[in-house]
């Protein structure tokens, strides 16, 4: 074990000068174009911008696993174009069998694009929560989704995984054996990780926001709570839902806590206070507006949607 | 915190003034969907149907309405309402209405005072499905109306109504919390808070596996009593955030008792006993 962590952290050395590489420079990011981050595993990087028209939605990472025997999709993208760019992205490595889609969780940027699959019949998986978390929202997802697409949310719709994942799961792809986890919640109610052994790298989706502010949509506590426990593992590469693949990851995963820990510190001064949401807005963790992008357009949101969470402390 | 608090829950009919006007234009919603029109068309439909043809005069300055330009979350969008003028058994507000035209559901709240007590401020938590007026009305008990409004930005989308953690919900339902701030103002008025663990269900969601409209299930009334006196009774609706939160200009005397009853659309009743002393953190 010890030596296949070394072996798997040596490897994620000798990745850095390439991925840097590939980061600054080879990536066209929300472009059709999948990077091989690390020996089978490739990415298709999502813009680091809010949803809009013009980016079609495409800003969350996206990508595929491959074993000798058959491919693992790893969320979709936010339209049926998107997920078809992916499947055509697939096809130009492989063409063994797409046998699994996993979703990591709910949001539109991650799941809209499954419909581009179902043509290759393969199981759809997610967290055990996360049917039940798609069929309230679906009509909000969908509406939002026509909106932003315009001609080009035609065919676009929500596929149900048919295999929850409660714990976790092994999913052979021939010769390559990745584990999934379930999580409690955290950055949602349905958050699902995939872990690749041979290649030591974890997939942690959107459990770690890199250069983007982290958005929560499930509760800030637990969320804190999976970060301290994953913090403890030993992870050669991490693949975040948003912004680049790195094996620096801890630097990531503490900036992360940094701004979360100061939301939960400050809203709970507030209500200490008997202040309201509204100024809890207005005076919590403003300092972190430099350290992140689309702070504007998410921090107040995170703000308020942890203050109803903490209230009940 | 020296709260002495039962929680029971058990079955009941609810029988709730003034609901069934609220569900009319639940109705008429869901048959008409709520498109981006002339706020001003919705609301002629929605004060007609709760005022019919009576004056409605401008409510500046008997009332003060505090909402965000543009919500943060569209889900938890904080209201908050003065009134301007001392609330007297002479002369009082007697209903308080909550409306936000472009909801489903626009009548969000109506709170009923009695005048014995003034309350000067209240504060609550809607969601906001699109651009909307939000509106204030006051009927008095002089039989006079007056209304203040403010413009809110904000689209459901995806932080829309849905519950965050459905299975935590369920097992905190009907919790509920009270909370007094140590310190009091000179007048010896404090701002209460009211908690109450409730997902407050539209209802409007369609699951695709059971091929069935998810059930609503919201609170439509809370009743609150300071030593068996009612301080103010709300009927309330789908606009109102999940965990309710109602904040309240209130004036504690020591060794007092607040009570609090609520009953929701499926018929659960939830009663919570606080034990309050003056200026003390219930």
């Amino acid at each position: 074990m010890e030596g296949k962590c070394l072996k798997s952290r040596l490897r994620a050395c000798c990745l850095i000068s390439i991925l840097i590489g590939v980061y600054w420079h080879g990536v066209s990011y929300g472009s059709t174009n999948v990077v091989e981050v690390t020996d089978g595993i490739y990415v298709r990087f999502g813009l680091q911008q809010e949803p809009t028209t013009e980016n079609q939605g495409r800003i969350a990472n996206v990508g595929f696993i491959l074993g000798r025997q058959r491919v693992a999709v790893i969320d979709t993208g936010n339209s049926l174009v998107e997920g078809l760019d992916l499947r055509a992205a697939i096809r130009r490595v492989t063409h063994l069998p797409i046998a699994y889609v996993i979703f990591t969780h709910m949001h539109p940027d991650h799941v809209l694009g499954a419909a581009a699959f179902v043509q290759d019949d393969p199981e759809f998986i997610g967290h055990v929560q996360l049917a039940d978390a798609l069929t309230r929202r679906e009509p909000f997802y969908l509406e939002a989704a026509r909106q932003l697409l315009g001609d080009d949310f035609e065919g676009t719709r929500v596929v149900l995984p048919g295999s929850p994942v409660s714990g976790s799961r092994k999913l052979d792809l021939g010769g390559r054996i990745i584990e999934l986890e379930a999580h409690p919640t955290a950055h949602t109610n349905n958050d699902l990780t995939v872990y690749d052994p041979a290649s030591g790298t974890l997939w942690l989706s959107d459990l770690l926001f890199i250069g983007r502010i982290p958005v929560i949509d499930g509760s800030i506590l637990g969320w804190l709570r999976q970060m301290e426990r994953l913090s403890a593992r030993d992870i050669g590469l991490v693949v975040p839902g948003h912004g680049p693949v790195t094996h620096r990851w801890m630097d990531a995963l503490a900036a992360q806590r940094r701004y979360l820990k100061k939301v939960v510190t400050g809203i709970r001064e507030v209500i200490r206070n008997n202040g309201s949401i509204t100024q809890a807005v207005s005076q919590v963790a403003n300092g972190e507006r430099e350290n992140w992008l689309l702070f504007e357009e998410n921090h107040g949101r995170n703000v308020t949607t942890s203050f109803v969470e903490i209230e009940w402390e | 915190m020296t709260t002495v608090s039962k929680l029971k829950q058990l079955e009941a009919s609810a029988s709730v003034k003034s609901l069934g006007l609220l569900l009319f234009l639940t109705a008429a919603a869901i048959s008409s969907p709520v498109v981006a029109e002339d706020g001003g068309e919705r609301w002629q439909e929605i004060k007609s149907s709760l005022f019919g043809n009576r004056e409605i005069q401008d409510g500046s300055s008997t009332l003060s309405l505090e909402t965000p330009y543009r919500a943060m979350d569209a889900a938890v969008v904080p209201v908050d309402i003065s009134s301007l003028v001392p609330q007297t058994p002479q002369q009082y507000i007697e209903n308080l209405y909550l409306v936000i035209d472009n909801n489903p559901s626009p009548v969000a709240a109506v709170f009923h005072f009695l005048g014995k007590r003034d309350w000067q401020s209240l504060s609550t938590r809607v969601r906001v499905n699109a651009y909307t007026d939000v509106r204030v009305v006051a009927e008095t008990s002089e039989g006079k109306i007056y209304m203040v409004s403010n413009f809110v930005k904000a689209s459901g989308g995806c932080s829309a109504p849905p519950t965050k953690d459905p299975v935590a919900a369920a097992a905190n339902l009907g919790r509920m919390k009270f909370k007094l701030p140590e310190a009091t103002t000179d007048s010896g008025r404090v701002l209460a808070q009211l908690l109450i663990k409730h997902p407050n269900n539209s209802g409007l969601q369609f699951d695709q596996v059971s091929r069935n409209y998810i059930p609503a299930d919201f609170i439509r009334n809370i009743e609150v009593s300071y030593n068996g006196e009612l301080l103010f009774s709300v009927d309330s609706d789908i606009s109102i955030s999940e965990d309710p939160s109602i904040r309240f200009g209130f004036e504690p005397e020591a060794g007092g008792k607040l009570e609090v009853s609520v009953k929701d659309s499926t018929g659960r009743t939830f009663a919570e006993t606080f034990g309050v002393t003056g200026g003390g953190n219930g």
